[in-house]
C-alpha cells in the first residue's frame, strides 16, 4: 500500500533519489576511489578541479584528492547522521509519550531531566559526552544521539497532550483497550507529523553537528576523512582554494535536502487526510 | 417491581473535581461538584433521558458510569454488581455490556483509521484477549454487517473518517458501539452535533436498533423535542443533582419542580396558535459556581417560588406520584411524606 504511494509523490521521491545516490557512493567507495584518499602529494598542493590531472574536485592543501575523500567520507556521515537521529529519535520519543500520556508525577519527572539535558546549549552538550566518553565514531554518534533525547522528548509529549482528550481515546478505553495499546497504536500515529519533520530535520543537524565537533578535533580523527573535518580544514585555505570547501559543502547540503524532501514527503503520505490532495 | 429488570442502578454518585494550587506542591483548594449524589436506575428495555443545561454534569455522569471518570463517592450496579469493585480484568469484560456513543462524531473516531477497523476494532481487541472467539474472516464479516445494518454501505469499510459526513461518521460510532453486543448504551449527546435533518436519521436509526437488538438507553441531551421523542421516562438535572424523574408524557404534560417548568417552557411548539400563547418562565440570575459551597436547594437562587427552608436544607427526590420522584419542598408536607 504505502510503497506505490510513495513512487506518486514527487518530493518524497526526489529526496529518495539523492539519499539512493549516496548510498550507490558508499557502495562504490568500499571498491574502488579515483584517488587514495589519505595519499599526500606535495607536488599537487591545492590544485584547482580539472579533468586533465584526474583531480575532478581538485586537491587540499595537502594535496589529497577532494572527490576521493568526500566519497569516503559519505559513510561516516551518513551512518552517523542515521544512528544518531535513530538513537535520539527511540529514546526522546518513548520517554515523551509516556509522559505525556501518564501525566502527573511521571510528566513532571521525565520532563525534567530532558529539561536538564536541554539546559545545555546543543553542541556544547555534544563536546561534554565526547569528553567523558572519549573520541572515535561510535561516541560521535552517541554524543548526538544524547543532544537529541530531549527534542525528541519534547516534541512528542506536545502531541500526545494534545491528542490524548480527543474522545477516541475515551472509545478505545470503553471497548476494553489497554494503555499500551492506546498509546502506540491511537495516539503515536497521529502524532507522527511533527516528528516525522524533527527525525528529517535532526538527520541534516547531525551532519552539522558531527562537522562542528570534527573541526573542533573531537569528532572524526584526521586522517579519516569527514565532511566536516574537510569543511573545517578547508577554513584556512578558502579564499586561495576555494574549491575545498565548495565540494564538501554541496555534499551536506544535497543530502540535508534529500533527507528534508522525504520527510516532508513521508508526512503527507502517512497521512490519510492529505492524501488525495496534491 | 421485580429486581431484574432494573440493569444500572445508580446509588448517590458524586464525581468532584479537586481545584489545586501550587506549582510544584499542589494542594486542594476547592472542589467543582460536578455530579452530586445523583441516584436514578435504568430499566431493561427503557430509554431513560438525562436533560439539563450544559455544564450540569450530564456527560460526567455518563463517563462515571462508563468508568472512564473516577468516582468521588457512591455506587454504580450494573445487573446488579458494583462496577467499582471489579479487578481491572473483571471490568473488561463487563465492558462489553455498556457501550458508548459520543458526542462529537469528529474526535470520537482516530483519523488514521479506516471505517472497518473502525468498528471491528473492539471485536479485534477482545479476541486478542481471548475474552471472545473470532476468526479475522468473521470479525471482518461482522463488522460489514454492522455497516450495513447502520446504514452504510460495507463497500466503504476502507475508507477514512475524514471522507464521511458527520452523519455517516456517527453511524461508525454507533456500529463501533453495537459491536460488542452491549445491553446498555450510553449515548452522550449523540444528536446535538449534527444538523437537524440528520438528527432524525439518527434518532430513528437508534429506535430500531432499540427494539433489534434489546438495548436499554441512557440517553443524555440538552434539545427536550429529541428527547420527547426517543425516551420513555426522563430524568431532569440541575448543578450536578437530579431534580426530577418521571415518564416522559407525564414530564411534558406536567412538569413539577419549578425548573423543569421553566426548562420545558423555552421549547418552542409547532403549532402557532399554541406557540402565540406559550408562557415562557424566564429564570433570573445565573447558574451558580458549582465550586460553591451550598446548603439547601440548588435551585433555591433562580427559583421563582422559592421559601425560606430552601435556603436551609436540601430537598430530597420523592415520590409524589407512581413513577414520578421530584426534589422539591413545594410538595412536601411539612412532616416531609409527600402529598
Amino acid at each position: 500500500m504505502t510503497v506505490p504511494r510513495l513512487f506518486k509523490n514527487g518530493i518524497a521521491v526526489t529526496g529518495l533519489v539523492i539519499i539512493v545516490l549516496y548510498v550507490l557512493i558508499i557502495i562504490v567507495s568500499f571498491f574502488w576511489l579515483p584517488f587514495d584518499p589519505s595519499e599526500m602529494n606535495s607536488q599537487r598542493l591545492l590544485e584547482a578541479p580539472s579533468f586533465t590531472s584526474g583531480h575532478l574536485f581538485g586537491t587540499d592543501e595537502f594535496g589529497r584528492d577532494i572527490l576521493s575523500r568526500i566519497m569516503k567520507g559519505t559513510t561516516v556521515s551518513l551512518v552517523i547522521s542515521i544512528a544518531a537521529t535513530a538513537l535520539g529519535a527511540s529514546f526522546g520519543i518513548l520517554m515523551g509519550i509516556w509522559a505525556g500520556y501518564l501525566g502527573g508525577r511521571w510528566d513532571n519527572g521525565i520532563m525534567r531531566i530532558a529539561d536538564v539535558l536541554f539546559s545545555f546549549p546543543s553542541l556544547l552538550l555534544a563536546i561534554f559526552v565526547m569528553a567523558i566518553l572519549g573520541e572515535n565514531t561510535y561516541n560521535v554518534i552517541i554524543a548526538i544521539g544524547i543532544v537529541y533525547i530531549p527534542q525528541f522528548a519534547r516534541i512528542s509529549r506536545g502531541s500526545i497532550i494534545a491528542l490524548k482528550s480527543n474522545e477516541f481515546v475515551r472509545a478505545a478505553r470503553s471497548n476494553g483497550a489497554g494503555r499500551t495499546y492506546i498509546l502506540f497504536r491511537h495516539l503515536l500515529p497521529n502524532s507522527m507529523a511533527p516528528i516525522i519533520v524533527q527525525i528529517s530535520l535532526s538527520l541534516s543537524v547531525a551532519i552539522l553537528l558531527e562537522s562542528a565537533l570534527s573541526f573542533l578535533g573531537l569528532g572524526v580523527q584526521p586522517p579519516e576523512p569527514s565532511w566536516g573535518n574537510m569543511l573545517s580544514s578547508a577554513r584556512k585555505v578558502m579564499m586561495l582554494a576555494p574549491w575545498t570547501a565548495i565540494y564538501p559543502g554541496l555534499a551536506i547540503v544535497t543530502l540535508v535536502l534529500g533527507f528534508n524532501l522525504l520527510g516532508d514527503g513521508l508526512r503527507d503520505i502517512l497521512d490519510p487526510r492529505l492524501r488525495n490532495v496534491r | 417491581m421485580a429486581d431484574k429488570d432494573i440493569l444500572l442502578d445508580v446509588q448517590d454518585l458524586s464525581v468532584h473535581f479537586p481545584i489545586e494550587k501550587g506549582i510544584l506542591f499542589k494542594r486542594k483548594v476547592g472542589a467543582i461538584r460536578a455530579v452530586d449524589g445523583v441516584s436514578f436506575i435504568v430499566r431493561r428495555g427503557e430509554a431513560l433521558g438525562l436533560v439539563g443545561e450544559s455544564g450540569c454534569g450530564k456527560s460526567t455522569t455518563a463517563m462515571a458510569i462508563a468508568q472512564l471518570q473516577t468516582v468521588t463517592a457512591g455506587h454504580i450496579f450494573f445487573e446488579g454488581k458494583d462496577l467499582a469493585a471489579m479487578s481491572p480484568e473483571e471490568l473488561r469484560r463487563e465492558r462489553m455490556n455498556f457501550q458508548i456513543v459520543f458526542q462529537d462524531p469528529y474526535s470520537s473516531l482516530n483519523p488514521r483509521m479506516r471505517a472497518g477497523d473502525l468498528i471491528a476494532e473492539p471485536l479485534r481487541i477482545y479476541a486478542r484477549r481471548g475474552i471472545i472467539t473470532l476468526s479475522e474472516d468473521e470479525i471482518r464479516k461482522k463488522a460489514a454487517s454492522l455497516m450495513d445494518r447502520c446504514g452504510l454501505s460495507s463497500s466503504f469499510a476502507d475508507r477514512y473518517p475524514h471522507e464521511f459526513s458527520g452523519g455517516q461518521r456517527q453511524r461508525i460510532g454507533i456500529a463501533r458501539a453495537l459491536a460488542l453486543g452491549p445491553k446498555l448504551i450510553l449515548a452522550d449527546e449523540p444528536v446535538s452535533a449534527l444538523d437537524v435533518s440528520i438528527q432524525s436519521q439518527i434518532l430513528n436509526l437508534l429506535k430500531d436498533l432499540q427494539d433489534e437488538f434489546d438495548l436499554t438507553f441512557l440517553f443524555i441531551a440538552h434539545d427536550l423535542a429529541v428527547v420527547e421523542y426517543f425516551c420513555s421516562r426522563i430524568a431532569v438535572m440541575y448543578l450536578g443533582h437530579i431534580v426530577e424523574t418521571a415518564d416522559a408524557a407525564v414530564l411534558y404534560r406536567q412538569p413539577m419542580h419549578p425548573y423543569s417548568r421553566a426548562l420545558l417552557s423555552a421549547v418552542p411548539l409547532p403549532d402557532p396558535r399554541r406557540e402565540r400563547k406559550r408562557r415562557r418562565i424566564i429564570l433570573q440570575g445565573d447558574v451558580p459556581s458549582p465550586s460553591a459551597a451550598r446548603s439547601g436547594c440548588p435551585f433555591a437562587d433562580r427559583c421563582p417560588e422559592v421559601m425560606d427552608r430552601c435556603r436551609l436544607e436540601a430537598p430530597q427526590l420523592q415520590m409524589v406520584d407512581e413513577e414520578h420522584e421530584v426534589a422539591c419542598f413545594l410538595y412536601a408536607s411539612p412532616s416531609g411524606f409527600a402529598l
